[in-house]
């Protein structure tokens, strides 16, 4: 008897244990996202969105981080996601079996979780050092290889999940492969390849690392991709390590815009495949 | 196909006759112009696959040729020296390289047992409808991008520490031989633990995640017939789904090792940026990765950048390693699932 409660005993801690650590996981979001709120929200006014960063002790907006993180993030993907997507496809549907696809596959992966600010210094030495300047286009440059392995995985992931019997009806009507693939594969994996496009913008929207030296800062309005460009994230990082309070609310702002858009972006991709295989 | 004066069998098949020659030439240039788009979209396809590997070596071969010049410099003790002083240019990456490896030591030490006992939750007690949101919640952990994690561990996380938990960890151990050395010195807030403990909550999601997955993979009849014994669902856990399930819990804590090895902007906020090696995880430190985002754009001299990309260099060699041997352990154990 006294065996059955030790093991009863120890069993009940054990799974209160893990249902504390769930709290506690869970704890960490609540607070995160509160205080978030809490110091964020107060300064979140129209101004924020339509006026420049100020110089410490008056009053500006987020304006041109927001557009400069919007402006690299597009070319980023407009840039990877072809780049990937294609990638994906040959290694899901010509070479399958293939030597490359696998190494390719393994090499992908730690691409994946590769260090940010590493790839910045690759782009740093590739661009930035050749050119002699920073530039808004060295920041895009290096935010699309962030993109290409999320894009590579999930296309990959997707089309392989694909029926064979829907590649085979298309090949029996005579459609050629490539045919096949953009007209049948893609169609059926759509919903899956959109979240991962989703989730990689989601990922590079928040990156600091790869932009602090290639895209730099800029603290007036500009779209010159050749010129330094300001970028959210950035901003947030000079804004919080100054000493000045209107700045430091402001990154509070920037960082509750920036939480929110990248959550609703990893929620929203989430729906869309959570529909699919439900 | 190529020759449109033969005659298909289909065309005689089908129409019950010759079928027009102009109609033949139309068909065969048709085929043509998708057998080139066919050729085209494939090597274009296999191309893009070599892009991945070009972009690999190209930081590889980028990073040894900006730090060629510091590791040329210095040789090999630029790895063990704990001395970086630009103005003298005297370089050495031991500082840096120990932060990093104690940073991310504390981090594991933290996430691992938590993430491993959600897993537990999510796969063994949590009713069913609450798994999925309580899994996705603990996924958008990882999605608060890292800049969010340092601006708060900064504000909010690193005074709390400083005020409540700090002191009364200084005064706890201030009698114990080894660990008084550990938990020394007055509470700056920011620190190695503190830093520490914020990859623990940025790496507590990838291992959670995996973990949980692989559990789920464990087969319904094993856990039956421990449940059938008599055993109870602590001990179905540790001794069933963990045995099962060993490589890929530890491809999936590598996994979060390798994220924490090389998160920047959330340390960079709370690790203080101190070049010095510390017997104190309280005292301020630095991190590869917070020392190249500290001083990247400040560097002056050809020496002082290459340093720093050197290391960049030894960084990306760490997470490299960490990383192909999570992948390798997590491709053994789909090998075996699926075979």
């Amino acid at each position: 008897m006294a065996l059955y409660d030790t093991r009863r005993r120890r069993n009940n801690i054990a799974m209160g244990l893990s249902v504390g650590a769930t709290v506690f996981g869970l704890a960490w979001l609540v607070l995160i996202l509160a205080v978030l709120l809490w110091k964020g929200f107060s300064g979140l006014s129209l101004a924020v969105f339509t006026q420049m960063t100020p110089p410490p002790g008056s009053d500006g907006g987020l304006l041109n981080p927001i557009m400069g993180s919007l402006l690299m993030t597009a070319i980023a993907v407009a840039i990877g996601t072809p780049l990937g997507i294609l990638a994906g496809t040959y290694m899901a549907e010509y070479g399958r079996y293939d030597k490359l696809t696998i190494v390719v596959r393994f090499i992908n992966d730690i691409l994946l979780s590769a260090p940010s600010i590493v790839i910045g210094l690759f782009i740093y030495e590739i661009m930035v050092a050749k050119m002699g300047h920073f530039s808004g286009w060295a920041g895009a440059v290096a935010l699309a290889v962030i993109v290409v392995p999320v894009v590579v995985r999930t296309t990959e992931d997707m089309l392989i999940l694909v029926p064979d019997t829907l590649r085979e009806a298309a090949a029996s009507i005579g459609l050629p492969r490539s045919l096949m693939i953009r007209r049948v594969a893609y169609r059926a994996a759509r919903a899956g390849m959109v979240t991962g496009v989703l989730l990689a913008v989601a990922r590079i929207s928040g990156e600091t690392a790869p932009l602090l030296f290639t895209a730099l800062n800029n603290q007036f309005w500009s779209l010159n991709l050749n010129a330094p460009v300001a970028s959210l994230p950035v901003v947030i990082f000079q804004f919080a390590l100054s000493p000045y309070e209107d700045w430091q609310r402001l990154a509070w702002t920037g960082a509750l815009i920036i939480t929110f858009a990248v959550l609703a972006l990893s929620i929203t991709a989430r729906a869309l495949t959570g529909r699919k295989s439900a | 196909m190529d020759d449109p004066r033969r005659n298909p069998v289909a065309d005689v098949a089908l129409q019950g006759g010759m079928v027009a020659r102009g109609a033949r030439v139309k068909r065969a240039k048709v085929l043509r112009k998708l057998q080139v788009s066919d050729i085209t979209y494939r090597w274009m396809t296999r191309a893009a696959a070599i892009v991945v590997l070009v972009i690999l070596s190209g930081i590889i071969l980028s990073l040894i040729r900006g730090s060629w010049l510091a590791l040329s410099n210095y040789g090999f003790t630029f790895l063990v020296d704990d001395t970086w002083n630009p103005v003298t240019e005297k370089f050495g990456a031991a500082a840096a390289i120990y932060g990093t490896v104690v940073t991310s030591i504390i981090a594991m030490l933290i996430a691992v047992p938590v993430g491993l006992l959600i897993a537990v939750f999510l796969t063994e007690l949590c009713p069913m409808w609450l798994r999925r949101p309580i899994g996705i919640a603990i996924e958008l952990l990882a999605g608060i991008p890292s800049i969010i994690y340092g601006i708060w561990g900064l504000f909010v996380f690193a005074p709390f520490l400083q005020q409540y938990v700090q002191p009364v960890l200084i005064d706890t151990f201030d009698s114990v031989p080894w660990l008084s050395t550990l938990f020394a010195g007055p509470p700056y807030g920011i620190g190695t633990l503190t830093a520490g403990l914020i990859l623990a909550i940025m790496v507590l999601p990838f291992v959670t995640s995996i973990s949980r997955d692989v559990f789920e993979a464990v087969p319904p009849v094993l856990k039956e017939a421990a449940y059938g014994l008599g055993a109870t669902t602590w001990e179905v856990s540790r001794y069933v789904v963990l045995p099962y399930t060993r490589i890929g819990v530890i491809g999936g804590i590598m996994l979060g090792l390798g994220r924490a090895l090389g998160e920047t902007m959330a340390v960079t906020f709370v690790i203080g940026n101190a070049h010095r090696i510390s017997g104190s995880i309280l005292a301020p430190g630095t991190t590869i990765s917070a020392t190249i985002a500290n001083e990247f754009t400040e560097a002056v001299g050809d020496l002082y950048t290459s340093s720093l990309i050197a290391l960049g260099l030894i960084l990306f060699f760490i997470t490299f390693i960490v990383l192909a041997a999570a992948r390798l352990m997590l491709m053994r154990l789909n090998a075996r699932v699926g075979g």
